[in-house]
């Protein structure tokens, strides 16, 4: 993974609350074996029409959407099935950072495993968001904060450790490989008891 | 010592490394659950790396998502929906050989949905660390288990490691206390919770259901309840184990035998909550006042008793919902034309579960133009089913009996409902788009689905109940 410090860009809005992982990738696009190639499938049903034309009313497909690299979601976003293809699609079609006043637990953890900027924000300053889109932002992972057109900043907080690995492109897995004398030493202790 | 409620008592006996204020834990996982469409990517992930599957005695892997639920044809091929699906299994397959992890493929008499066979097996035992690729893995915490879902990349640290990091959750205390009425199950019980707390009202906690009601539930039940702690936002469920749970492990092939099974269940018999344990914050609900409950809206925290008058939409994902599965507010979702019944999925798909629907469907017919789909949960329901006659039940009302796999409750193998279907299903959610583009989907019980398959409207499953019972 590489490091992520920063990132500046113009958001783009979906209101609706309680986006679930289907709605990000539709089950049926989940028989593949890889991690790429997931982004022109990203919001599938709700993006194009039945003839495969893109939906007008999907506001992602708006001019203004384009090359927004924060998006802006209603609460809740993520709900539903462990899928990491969610990520690895959102990720592809380009978002870079997801803010939401809620996440689900599931996908917040596969999205900072990817380096999706999954970030809780207070639910005010979601608001703001959310009737505002278009907005320039500057994420600042080092500092915390987010910055605003106007200059003032937002606070938000990330596990340290997710964070950690997000500034220094640590991989987790290398991490946890650290841990194996102890893992072995947990693994006999379990055996004699 | 502080009183530890049974969570606390299943973390802390997992804790490799305590989690620090810039460290997660490093917390040990007892058993990994794998299946064919969460894992692929991990097992590249080993490979690229050199790495191995650090315990493949822990691991156990099985086919059922992209799995067709035909049996295979006269011309012995098996009907998978396409290239991508054969590929995908036969990708799991040459993983488990590679890595030396026993797969219940298309050759086991075990074979299943992960979370109906992990228990049947008795590999899910009380007091394990359960994972899986798969939300739903909460299932398994009916056994006093902390079983959650994870993501793919988690499941390449499990793999390599046995471990995953993590942060304690917050604690969630559910108290169901009461008689549950006459034809109301575990289904109607879940839907009704989620319907109160909310979507996202379990998010950030560890669920533990307990109380009289959950007491007198049995294990299939349990699971019914356990299964769907995800819907409420929640990565895991717990029931604390009891003489039900270990009358209904004893035996199994994975279980543990002779002295071996009365020490673990010496054991088992600390795992609840203490005295004065605390939680982060508790519920309580009074089951002898739910009746037959469905979601109307277009996710599981949009539920309400079958009967109900549904309130005009105040919001927009209200009106989102109204106008994707057309209910009209100021009715109750009693009397709305079916489409589609499946009965299945690892929420609803094992033998009490089908004894359910067919207890409504015997002597009866499914209603012209209805298309019913009972899909057993694993290889070993179905033969129980089969020896039962359940099926000739099933099949003389005029529902497709099919082999064991997730189908449409995922609907990536092909079983899928078509645009602007309404289907009534014992699965777990009814997100847009989950049982097919445009499939408007209804949970509701086995019996309420059974009853909706005969009637042909959604349909409370009492006045069949009662008519079989006289």
């Amino acid at each position: 993974m590489k490091p992520i410090t920063r990132l500046q860009s113009r958001t783009a809005v979906l209101t609706d609350e309680n986006i679930d992982t289907d709605r990000i990738i539709p089950a049926r696009f989940l028989t593949t074996t890889v991690r790429e190639g997931l982004g022109k499938l990203c919001f599938n049903d709700w993006r194009y029409q039945s003839d495969g034309s893109d939906n007008p009313a999907f506001p992602l497909n708006q001019p203004q959407s384009q090359g927004c690299e924060i998006l802006v979601a209603g609460r809740n976003f993520g709900c539903g099935s462990s899928r990491e293809h969610a990520p690895w699609a959102l990720l592809d079609y380009g978002i870079k950072a997801v803010l939401c006043s809620e996440i689900a637990d599931i996908f917040r953890n596969n999205a900072l495993k990817n380096g999706l900027l999954a970030i809780v924000i207070a639910e005010a300053q979601h608001r703001w968001l959310l009737d505002n889109p278009g907005v320039e932002l500057t994420i600042d992972v080092q500092a915390q904060t987010i910055t605003l057109p106007d200059g003032s900043n937002v606070a938000f907080t990330l596990e340290p450790f997710a964070r950690h690995c997000l500034l220094n492109g640590v991989d987790q897995l290398g991490f946890l490989l650290q841990h194996t004398d102890a893992i072995g030493n947990f693994e006999k202790q379990e055996k004699a008891a | 010592m502080t009183a530890r409620t049974l969570f606390e008592k299943v973390w802390d006996a997992h804790v490799v490394a305590p989690e620090t204020t810039d460290t997660p834990a490093v917390l040990y996982i007892d058993l990994h659950l794998v299946h064919e469409v969460t894992s692929p990517q991990a097992f590249s992930e080993l490979r690229q790396r050199g790495l191995t599957v650090r315990r493949p005695d822990r691991t156990l892997a099985t086919l059922d998502h992209s799995t067709p639920t035909l049996p295979t044809g006269a011309d012995g091929v098996r009907p998978y929906t396409n290239a991508a699906a054969r590929a995908q299994v036969e990708q799991l397959e040459a993983n488990c050989a590679e890595f030396g992890v026993t797969l219940h493929g298309w050759d086991s008499d075990q074979r299943g949905i992960v979370h109906v066979i992990g228990p049947e097996l008795g590999a899910t035992q009380p007091g394990m660390t359960i994972v899986c690729g798969d939300s739903h893995t909460s299932t398994h915490g009916a056994f006093g288990a902390l079983a959650f879902g994870i993501g793919t990349t988690e499941v390449g640290h499990v793999l390599a490691t046995q471990c995953l990091l993590q942060r304690k959750p917050k604690t969630l205390a559910i108290h169901v206390d009461g008689k549950l009425p006459a034809g109301v199950g575990a289904k109607d019980l879940i839907l009704h919770i989620i319907g109160s707390i909310g979507v996202d009202g379990g998010t950030g906690y560890v669920l533990e259901y307990r109380g009289s009601t959950i007491e007198a539930l049995s294990m299939e039940e349990r699971m019914t309840v356990c299964n769907m702690s995800i819907e409420a936002g929640a990565r895991a469920g717990l029931i604390a184990p009891d003489e039900t749970t270990f009358a209904w492990l004893k035996g199994r092939p994975m279980a543990p035998q002779g002295a071996d099974w009365d020490a673990a269940v010496a054991r088992w018999r600390a795992l609840r909550s203490d005295e004065g344990a605390s939680y982060d914050r508790e519920v309580h609900f009074d089951a002898s006042k739910i009746g037959p409950t469905v979601t109307y809206g277009t996710h599981p925290g949009m539920a309400s008793a079958l009967s109900a008058t549904l309130p005009e939409p105040t919001n927009a994902q209200e009106r989102r919902a109204r106008d994707y599965m057309h209910y009209e507010p100021g009715q109750s979702m009693e009397g709305m034309a079916v489409d589609v019944v499946f009965v299945g999925s690892c929420t609803n798909s094992r033998l009490p579960d089908l004894r359910e629907a067919a207890s409504v469907l015997r002597g009866r017919h499914v209603a012209d133009g209805v298309r019913m789909l009972v899909v057993p949960g694993s290889e070993a329901v179905r033969r129980d089913a089969e020896r039962e006659g359940l099926h000739q039940v099933f099949l003389d009302a005029g529902a497709e009996w099919r082999v064991p796999g997730c189908s449409m409750c995922i609907a990536m193998n092909g079983d899928l409902a078509q645009p602007g279907q309404l289907v009534v299903s014992t699965s777990n959610r009814n997100f847009e788009g989950r049982q097919g583009k445009g499939a408007r989907t209804v949970l509701a019980s086995p019996a309420t689905a059974a009853a909706s398959a005969v009637a042909g409207v959604i349909a409370d499953p009492r006045v069949y109940l009662t008519e079989v019972a006289a």
